[in-house]
């Protein structure tokens, strides 16, 4: 029976694995260094913050493994022979393999900042890396001031998560707005003032230079490249991920920042396949990076190689891009392509509509000149992806989105709406213009 | 139930303690609950109408002062902070604490209320005595340990519901759900019976009736000694009968059709109302595997089969035999419900089979045919309904179900199991409902395509125990005969992925391989096979 191993057991490894177990009988190990089951890592502050147990992020009951027949084994892979398709785990055994499957995912990226290594220095990615957390930053006797690096989903997911156990947080972030790399600035500006709102003491255009040492391995401060010393205990690394592929050096698969691999999510070697955040696309997909830390890109990997290896193969080809995320009490929705002001395309126009409570806005991106709808980013306003979905793929104008955009609410019943403010703020403009 | 399960590399020590404007809001609170152990030992206090008054007061106020330190300096959101690590929320000491004291409550109410103070002739002492002059102004009748709890009850779920307002001040939905319950509690529950009480004289008398109570949640409903006083009391009385009927035959389905039990569950009903309030901060503590499913399954609709046959063997027994009397004899009554029960369960066999799973298909011909076959015996032995007197299963109905399930255990144990025990794993009315909505309702949770993250707060915080991520991860939408509707999965999760809607019944299930988001070609080409 054909043996698929797949290494990483993470939204990734586990969706690839569901799917082959769906359409074949094919024995499947998954094998994990991390945990031994599964668990939602977008989830991991939550326990943290007390609203949930470990146990909680588990997805499936334990007993749901072994119903499926899925094989887990808890092992870190040391490395990859991919001529004997054996795998050599760091506790001395070997498996053996037929197809594999690298879903390794990401660790934090460390720019190589002095004392980078220190106690009290660490991302939050992993399981080990909230175990960590615990015992770097469990109260706020121990661990009375944090600064976190970088401004991006983690960051201020790490911020609320220290805020809740009083741990005053200094937040560097080297843009003008928070997530302005990402965000248009209006919207960037208005998530900036929400951290402030929390008491979150967010630095703008500021970065980190050093760490110091206080004489015993822990961290006693950072200096920031303005120069400025700020005393800390903890310091957070939230400065982006990159893919985990040390473990391959050697095996003869073609890696660049990520593991290299076709659109049929194969790398150079027969019968390896990359799938999620380790995995970077020989050429970018659309306006899509080649490499996508994402969870929902992760899951939809998983399913197309799963089809890919029962035999009816299928390229690797994501449909519209949607995303989404929460900002302490702000949730966020995008659906499309809106980029940031900076990255803004030549032909994309922004339309902006803020509410005066400033905790809700909506970007729309749409086309110059043909008025296409490209995207839209929602702020404390919930949006149907069915609909947005269907009507970027029938190209509808901005004009057709606004007039509908009722129909694509997804607030909870009774909330108030904007639309007719939404509206009337567009045509408000279109006569200004 | 699931175990406590503290995994201690896990949880460190956060803080878990409440600020000073809490501390002095519990104080007030238990100095107001003080006051009634002080009347409960008979201690003597002079002024009742002002003890009470500072009682109530101070439990009121102290809700309010608590709930005014816990969120009045925070910014609209949910506010789960510290659930797992607060001793009263996570199966801690207090929390054993409080459950241990409820069910004692509950104990001695239902089964001992001499101990409160109760006296059958005489003035009453004790803590009902000191409910007295309530009850006068209310009722114009001394206080019963049934006005002594009604009132605390109304007290909890008001306090609490302003406390549940404030947390959810985001959430309109929320918002006016809780107004809802509050409200019905306070009106038809508590004022309501107690008004009705002063029109009774001589020679009219209504029962106690919470006509939001509906059989067979209030199972009590259709006995001899009420249906008489309905009866007796003339055209109110029989309109309130006829309402009483109606509720279940006719109000209920068409409001279940459209809406869901929610209507009912979570904006009317007053279990759910002080399971929504008073109860919300122990909703993440229900069991959430399916094992406990399972068990839901079978025991909630065993209730609903025992108080069937409960209720209409009680029924029959007051019923005659001679049609000349009266057209509703003790035979056509029993093949009525024999042939009613028949045409509801092959109505649902032939339209909705296929949405039955084996156990549900395995259990409603079970259940039918020991109906059927108890209410053959009566015309084949001829005295013995059911072959257990009806009285005996009255008592023990009320014994077991309306006072140990719904009271010592639904309520008693909130801190342990949860807050919807009694709804989830005890309720009949539920049971119906939950059939009702599973099988024929627009009612459903909608999923958000595919931005499901799996994280698992909607799992986690669903009172009634329902697997929410199960289906969402699946891009499925969640139709579930427990679903209460309270919508706080919609409200807690993170992605904006859950939204309680009523639509079409076409498509209310579904289930999709690859969710969307994904390539358009892979989908179509998966569900096509």
């Amino acid at each position: 029976m054909e043996h698929v191993v797949i290494v990483g057991n993470g939204i990734a490894g586990v969706t690839a694995a569901r799917h082959i177990r769906k359409n074949s009988d094919k024995k499947i190990t998954l094998i994990s260094a991390e945990s031994e089951h599964f668990f939602s890592r977008t989830a991991l502050m939550y326990v943290y913050m007390g609203h949930m147990r470990w146990k909680d992020l588990k997805p499936y009951e334990d007993k749901f493994w072994a119903k499926n027949r899925i094989d887990l084994i808890q092992a870190y892979v040391e490395k990859i022979n991919p001529q004997e398709q054996i795998l050599h785990l760091a506790d001395g055994q070997k498996l053996k393999y037929d197809t594999l499957i690298l879903a390794t995912g990401s660790i934090p990226a460390k720019y190589g900042w002095e004392c980078q290594d220190l106690k009290g220095v660490q991302g939050l990615v992993s399981k080990q890396d909230l175990e960590l957390l615990e015992h770097n930053a469990p109260n706020n006797e121990v661990c009375p001031k944090a600064v976190i690096v970088g401004g991006g989903l983690i960051g201020v997911e790490l911020a609320e998560m220290l805020h809740t156990r009083k741990i005053d947080v200094t937040l560097l972030v080297r843009e003008k707005g928070f997530w302005s790399g990402v965000l248009p600035d209006a919207e960037a500006q208005l998530i900036s003032e929400h951290i402030l709102s929390h008491g979150i003491d967010l630095r703008h255009e500021e970065e980190l230079d050093k760490i110091i040492d206080n004489g015993t391995g822990n961290v006693q401060a950072i200096i920031t490249k303005k120069g400025e010393e700020i005393p800390c205990n903890l310091v957070g690394i939230t400065t982006g991920v990159k893919p985990k592929i040390d473990f391959l050096k050697d095996s003869g698969i073609e890696t660049d920042k990520g593991i290299l691999v076709n659109r049929l999510l194969e790398t150079n070697v027969k019968n390896v396949y990359g799938i999620g955040d380790c995995a970077q696309q020989r050429e970018a997909i659309g306006l899509r990076k080649p490499i996508e830390a994402v969870w929902y890109t992760g899951r939809m990997m998983g399913e197309t190689v799963a089809q890919t290896i029962c035999g009816t193969p299928f390229e690797y080809n994501p449909g519209n891009w949607f995303n989404s995320a929460k900002f302490f009490d702000i949730e966020y929705q995008t659906y499309g392509w809106v980029f940031s002001t900076k990255n803004k395309k030549d032909y994309e126009q922004h339309f902006h509509w803020k509410h005066p409570d400033n905790t809700k806005c909506i970007t729309i991106a749409f086309h110059k000149e043909s008025l296409q709808f490209l995207g839209i980013n929602t702020f404390g306003i919930r949006m149907r992806h069915e609909v947005l979905d269907r009507w970027l793929n029938e190209h509808k104008s901005v004009e057709y989105v606004l007039q509908h955009l009722s129909q694509a609410n997804f607030d909870p019943e009774f909330y108030k709406k904007y639309e007719s403010q939404i509206q009337a703020t567009y045509n408000a403009s279109k006569q200004t213009a | 139930m699931s175990s406590i399960q503290r995994d201690l590399s896990l949880t460190g020590q956060p803080p878990a303690s409440i600020n000073s404007i809490q501390k002095i809001g519990t104080a007030i609170g238990v100095g107001g609950l003080i006051i009634l152990l002080l009347a409960l030992f008979n201690i003597n206090l002079l002024n009742k109408t002002l003890w009470l008054t500072l009682s109530l007061v101070s439990i009121f106020g102290g809700i309010l002062l608590f709930s005014y330190g816990a969120y009045a300096d925070k910014q609209e959101g949910i506010k789960n902070d510290g659930v797992w690590f607060k001793s009263i929320s996570s199966r801690g000491f207090l929390a054993w604490v409080a459950g241990l004291a409820l069910t004692g409550f509950y104990i001695v109410l239902y089964f001992k209320a001499d101990l409160l103070g109760l006296s059958a002739e005489g003035e009453n002492t004790g803590l009902i005595a000191l409910f007295d002059p309530l009850s006068k102004i209310l009722s114009g009748n001394p206080a019963s340990q049934w006005f002594v709890y009604g009132t605390l009850y109304t007290i909890a779920i008001l306090g609490f519901g302003i406390k549940f307002l404030w947390k959810y001040r985001h959430n309109r939905y929320e918002r006016l759900r809780t107004i809802s319950v509050m409200f019905f509690q306070t009106a038809f529950a508590f004022l309501i019976p107690e008004f009705m009480a002063r029109l009774n004289s001589d020679d009219f008398s209504l029962p106690y009736y919470d006509i939001k109570n509906v059989w067979p949640l209030n199972y009590y409903n259709f006995e001899q000694y009420r249906v008489d006083d309905f009866i007796s009391a003339g055209e109110i009385g029989l309109a309130l009968l006829l309402f009483g009927i109606a509720s279940i035959f006719v109000i209920t389905p068409i409001l279940t059709y459209k809406y869901g039990k929610r209507w009912y569950c979570s904006w009317v009903c007053g279990c759910g109302g002080l399971a929504e309030t008073a109860g919300d901060s122990f909703r993440h503590l229900s069991d959430k595997s399916e094992f406990a499913w399972k068990v839901e399954r079978w025991v909630v609709h065993s209730v609903l089969v025992f108080v069937v046959v409960m209720t209409t063997a009680v029924i029959s027994t007051y019923l005659g035999y001679d049609p000349d009397k009266y057209w509703l004899t003790k035979d056509i009554f029993l093949i009525g419900v024999g042939v009613f029960l028949t045409l509801l369960f092959t109505a649902i066999w032939i339209f909705k089979k296929e949405e039955l799973q084996k156990d549900a298909r395995y259990g409603a011909f079970g259940y039918l045919v020991i109906v059927l076959a108890l209410i053959g015996i009566h015309y084949t032995s001829g005295s013995t309904l059911f072959l257990i007197p009806a009285e005996t299963l009255r008592t023990s109905y009320g014994f077991l179900i309306g006072s140990i399930f719904s009271g010592v255990i639904g309520t008693g144990f909130y801190p342990i199991f949860g807050n919807r025990v009694w709804c989830r794993f005890g309720c009949p009315m539920a049971a119906i409902l939950g059939l009702q909505q599973r099988l024929f309702s627009k009612f459903r949770i909608t999923t958000n395509g595919g931005q499901c993250i799996s994280c698992g707060n909607c799992s986690s915080y669903c009172e009634m125990g329902i697997d929410v991520r199960a289906y969402a991860q699946k891009g499925e939408n969640i139709v579930r005969a427990s679903c209460v509707g309270c919508g706080i999965c919609s409200a807690v999760c993170p992605r904006g992925v859950l939204k309680l809607e009523n639509a079409a019944t076409d498509n209310r299930i579904n289930s999709r391989e690859v969710l969307l988001g994904n390539d358009v070609d892979l989908m179509d080409y998966l569900n096509q096979n």
